[in-house]
């Protein structure tokens, strides 16, 4: 005990350090940006500075935040029932054979077509509204988390099926005893790579109609050459990601500790 | 007495494709040897002569095999024959405390959960894991984990244990403290067990019986009956008789390699 105490310390501090050294970077990058900007007289709607884009996100706050609960919801709803579909997909696939011959290679060849060409297609077949762009998130999200699973499952540890087996548990026995609770730590870093695709998904899907979101909002910016506006958005975007992120790092860590994985 | 198991004329080729360096590998060749009932026997013989596959296949795990087994007087080929069995590898889920872990086998054939958690207060006493109950494994020692999962072996209901390696990954001490454990606790419930080693003195120290194996393919090229009363004692290592049995072994084990 004492001496997970104290290394527990060491972790401490060592994640102190961690915490420390990439805000020193961001900060000197965005400090460095700011003076470039000044010294080179460089033009807002060519590089807007950190300054500037912090005025606009508070200039536009009300328009960002009504288009950013839009994108929120698309990407929310898409993650969702991404993260269902996965997880149902993930377990066909981890455990019969022929649903993973069947499946992985359609599942494979979806995520090279280009996001591009298939947004236009639903917006014709689905129309401009809500719909369209969750399914645009669903496609974008389902891979990591089905596949990252299917994989996670696929690790067999040889002596516990053994041991298993010689108990007299079959096959859908041990895969709930045995390859379900220890797949759960490849599902859920599939489902953080899935959350932070989801904001960026919702956004490409209203890049080619949408009424609201930060999608519209951006080619907005783009077209009246509001550089600054747009810089804002990315941020809310980037911003919106990690927080996504960030939630799911939370659940993991809850359920994982609870059922004690290290 | 009545024979628990019963092997005769078994041969085994391996063809899978780990191992596989040619046409297959003659993994056992001929092993005949018969345990009685509550008789502790040991399996001795170089690593890779086939100990572990014997194990499977009396376990009925395996039925790629030619010759034949009886397990408690029946065909493990036919039927499903419950055993204990036992691996290097304590494989205690680390999700699961100590008390789930080990109320695996229970769980499994779908046997009253409640019940069996009060039954087995006094083994979780006599096994040393007390109080540990609600630990998850990684929280456990060495020593614990490998009785936590030998008391798992236990509950699985077979009146044959089957032990394959169990200590081998202790360091000597605590190996040493297993078997005196071990021993002690046989010498109450008296179960029949089947204990492969490579280890010379614990196949001694523990044993009626010592069957000794050649190297690949696999065959037992002799018996020794170890003739030390029960209960066992440390002590008994420093006995002359010890050294004779262990030289017997030796010349045994020696004299396969110079068939060779």
């Amino acid at each position: 005990m004492k001496k997970s105490e104290s290394t527990g310390q060491q972790n401490k501090r060592g994640r102190l350090r961690d915490g420390i050294v990439p805000a020193v970077i961001m900060t000197s990058v965005v400090l460095l940006w700011q003076l470039t900007v000044g010294i080179f007289e460089i033009e807002t709607f060519i590089l807007p500075g950190p300054v500037d884009i912090i005025r606009a996100l508070y200039s536009e706050r009300a328009l960002l935040l009504t288009h950013s609960l839009v994108t929120l919801g698309e990407a929310l709803a898409g993650f969702a029932t991404a993260v269902i579909l996965g997880i149902c997909f993930g377990l066909l696939m981890g455990y019969f054979r022929w649903a993973r011959a069947a499946l992985y290679p359609i599942f494979v060849v979806s995520q090279t077509i280009p996001l591009i060409v298939l947004a236009p297609l639903f917006a014709i077949w689905f129309g401009f509204g809500f719909l369209p762009k969750v399914i645009i998130v669903v496609l974008v999200c389902f891979f990591p988390v089905a596949v990252t699973f299917t994989q996670d499952l696929l690790k067999i540890d040889e002596d516990m099926e053994f041991i298993l087996r010689v108990m007299g548990a079959g096959r859908w026995k041990s895969f709930v005893l045995a390859r379900i609770p220890r797949a759960l730590p490849g599902l859920f870093s599939g489902l953080k790579i899935a959350a932070t695709y989801s904001i960026m998904g919702a956004v490409i899907s209203e890049w080619i109609g949408a009424k609201e979101g930060l999608g519209i909002f951006m080619t907005r910016a783009m077209t009246s050459f509001r550089t600054a506006a747009l810089f804002a958005d990315v941020v809310l975007i980037v911003v919106l990601s990690l927080i996504l992120y960030k939630l799911i790092e939370l659940v993991e860590k809850k359920i994982l500790n609870h059922i004690d994985f290290v | 007495m009545e024979k628990k198991i019963i092997i005769s004329n078994l041969s085994m080729v391996y063809t899978g494709p780990e191992e596989d360096d040619g046409s297959g590998l003659g993994v056992l060749s001929g092993v005949s040897f018969e345990v009685y009932d509550n008789e502790f026997v040991s399996l001795l013989g170089p690593s890779g002569c086939g100990k572990s596959t014997l194990l499977r296949l009396i376990a009925g795990l395996e039925q790629d095999y030619e010759g034949e087994i009886l397990l408690c007087g029946e065909n493990p080929r036919h039927k499903r024959i419950p055993v204990c069995y036992m691996l290097q590898k304590d494989c205690l889920m680390p999700w699961r405390t100590m008390l789930s872990n080990v109320l695996l086998p229970i769980e499994i054939r779908k046997g009253d959960l409640e019940k069996a958690c009060e039954e087995i207060k006094p083994l979780i006493q006599e096994f040393g894991l007390q109080g540990f109950e609600n630990y998850k494994p990684r929280q456990l020692s060495g020593g614990m984990r490998q009785r936590a999962a030998l008391l798992r072996t236990y509950l699985m209901d077979g009146e044959v244990m089957l032990l394959d390696e169990p200590f081998a990954a202790l360091d000597e001490i605590t190996r040493m403290q297993m078997q005196d454990w071990l021993i002690s606790v046989w010498e109450k419930h008296r179960k029949t067990v089947l204990f492969v080693t490579h280890d010379i003195d614990e196949a001694i120290f523990l044993s009626d019986r010592v069957l000794v194996m050649s190297g690949r393919p696999g065959t037992v090229t002799g018996s020794v009956q170890i003739d030390f009363g029960r209960p066992r004692v440390r002590d008994m290592i420093l006995a002359p008789r010890f050294s004779e049995y262990k030289k017997e072994i030796l010349d045994l084990l020696g004299r396969t390699k110079a068939d060779l």
